[in-house]
């Protein structure tokens, strides 16, 4: 069906009861061209991206629980493009570029929202870094300016100023950055995908891969039976150790839990998003009014999807030293959820050694500003076997060849990046 | 998540620092590009079960083994890592 102000006057009229499912939830069929394991955001837009983009509309989706219950409604829905290294620099403008006409084309409410996004500086080092940083995004197209402490001060007077320790001296904007609905986006991605003849499984699980004599992956067991595939695309963010060693591969990848935070509904306050860069603390405030903020991993392997007491303490010392009057502010609900933090930091979007199978990987917990980039590219390599322009440089043997992309400069030690 | 160092009894989690899997070992003097490769990169990140090392910062200052189970965080035993922590076991 298609959403438009008729359609939304048609069903207020009759009570809100006559929407119709926005997508089909299928039973499996024997054989797909492209089978994608894991229904997040990655997943779906991969296989929207192949049916619109690449005209293969033989495609199903597997989640195994339902879709979005991953990582993909667990984030705190920062979207933005300010990468210096290239390889990030492309390919998250590219992603940007397709979330400023999301709504648009998925024909669903994303709800998109281009607040701007500020990494606040504290010392002369972490400016020159960040001018740095705005001056490539600038040589690249992509918007940025840098913030004095005057200007800091007059968009958000409500801020610590006076902190001793790290004193804020001014910000990196993007004002093109934001937020979007995490949910929203699935669900438009799914929408939009099953409109085309998308196939979105959800309770299957994938168990184990099917091969053939050579090796080559032709299809994959689930807990609905087994599924043949022409291609078989990997999107399973937190779990991609334990999918790709169904088929004997061993990643460059630790799981770590990540966890967010949402305090009660206040009046509008931050009228942004802000990060604290001394503390690595960041927040903005949802269309309902709760601070929605985060900080570090716990820095332990887990797959628990929950995480633990002092790195709680440690995100809301750096809310308070940012912005002590939150003080009084209660804290709603908070949840952990499981990310594939690579060596270097960076995503991984590349056929594996076995034939048949790719792999979409290592997002650590910026992958939901990749969410239509990644569709985007990882269609691409699935449709044409070649990997796009702008990952060209996200490949699995880079760790071999010395072609890392650490943006953060931390080395092959997962927990810091 | 509480660990109980040996040395200085059950501490809270603020109090150590994690290194990661005990189980890769440091490739030998001239090992192959393969073997270096391996011990720095790749990771059977298991899912269950796994031994890790985990310094007591905050405490004693020992390097600790710890079994502790990915999934549900429950820990199953900590000892004293090889090297100076176990020697103080002895003393
Ligand atoms: C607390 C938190 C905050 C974050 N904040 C941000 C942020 O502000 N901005 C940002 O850019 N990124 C953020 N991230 C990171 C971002 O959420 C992820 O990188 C991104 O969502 C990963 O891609 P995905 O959406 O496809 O993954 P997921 O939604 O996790 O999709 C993977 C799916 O695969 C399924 N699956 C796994 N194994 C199997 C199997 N065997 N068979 C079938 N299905 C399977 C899972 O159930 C899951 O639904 C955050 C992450 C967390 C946890
Ligand atoms: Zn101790």
């Amino acid at each position: 069906m298609k959403y438009s102000i008729f359609s939304l006057a048609r069903a207020a009229l009759s009570g809100h009861k006559n929407w119709q499912r926005t997508w089909r939830d299928a039973t499996p069929k024997d054989r797909y061209d492209v089978v994608i394991i894991g229904g997040g955001g990655h997943g779906l837009a991969t296989a929207w991206f192949l049916a619109s983009e690449y005209g293969i509309r033989n495609v199903a989706v597997l989640e195994k629980g339902w879709i979005g219950s991953g990582n993909a409604g667990r984030n705190t829905t920062i979207i933005r493009s300010n990468y210096g290294l290239p390889g990030n620099t492309g390919f998250y403008e590219l992603s940007m570029k397709l979330w400023e006409r999301m709504e648009q084309d998925l024909n669903y409410n994303s709800m998109v929202s281009q607040r701007g996004v500020i990494n606040l500086y504290h010392s002369d080092a972490q400016r020159d870094a960040y001018a740095r940083r705005g001056n490539t995004m600038r040589i690249n197209g992509i918007d940025s300016e840098l913030l004095d402490l005057a200007a800091v001060k007059k968009m958000m007077p409500f801020l610590n100023f006076d902190d001793a320790r790290f004193p804020v001296q001014g910000g990196l904007l993007q004002r093109r950055g934001g937020t979007a609905r995490h949910d929203a986006v699935v669900w438009g991605y799914a929408h939009a995908a099953s409109e085309l003849g998308v196939d979105i499984i959800q309770n299957c699980e994938v168990t184990g891969f099917v091969r053939d004599a050579n090796g080559k992956v032709t299809g994959v067991g689930t807990s609905r039976g087994k599924i043949g595939a022409g291609k078989v695309g990997m999107a399973v963010a937190g779990s991609s150790s334990r999918v790709a060693s169904m088929a004997g591969l061993r990643l460059p990848i630790e799981s770590h839990v990540l966890q967010a935070f949402v305090s009660e509904a206040i009046k509008p306050l931050i009228p942004n998003v802000i990060t604290f860069g001394a503390g690595h603390f960041y927040v903005s405030q949802s269309d309902k009014g709760g601070l929605v903020f985060g900080g570090d991993i716990d820095g332990y392997n887990s797959y628990a999807q929950r995480g633990n007491m002092p790195v709680m303490e440690d995100v809301c010392e750096g809310g308070m030293a940012l912005m002590p009057m939150i003080g009084r502010v209660r804290l709603l609900r908070q949840w952990g959820g499981i990310m594939d933090m690579s060596m270097d930091g960076s995503p991984i979007i590349d056929k594996t050694p076995v034939d048949g199978l790719y792999l979409n990987a290592g997002w650590c917990y910026g992958g939901f500003k990749a969410t239509p980039g990644s569709g985007f590219v990882f269609a691409h390599l699935l449709a044409r076997d070649e990997s796009h322009a702008e990952a060209a440089r996200f490949r699995l043997d880079r760790f071999r060849s010395g072609a890392m992309i650490d943006e953060k400069g931390q080395g092959a030690q997962p927990n810091l990046h | 998540m509480r660990i109980t160092c040996p040395f200085c009894g059950e501490r809270e989690l603020g109090e150590f620092t994690y290194l990661g899997d005990a189980k890769p070992v440091r490739p030998v003097a001239g090992a192959s590009e393969d073997e270096v490769f391996d011990y720095v990169y790749l990771r059977d990140n298991v899912a269950g079960v796994m031994s890790e090392n985990w310094y007591h910062g905050g405490g004693c200052r020992a390097w600790l083994k710890v079994t502790r189970n990915t999934l549900t965080h429950e820990i199953s035993a900590v000892e004293p890592a090889a090297g100076a922590g176990a020697a103080k076991v002895g003393a």
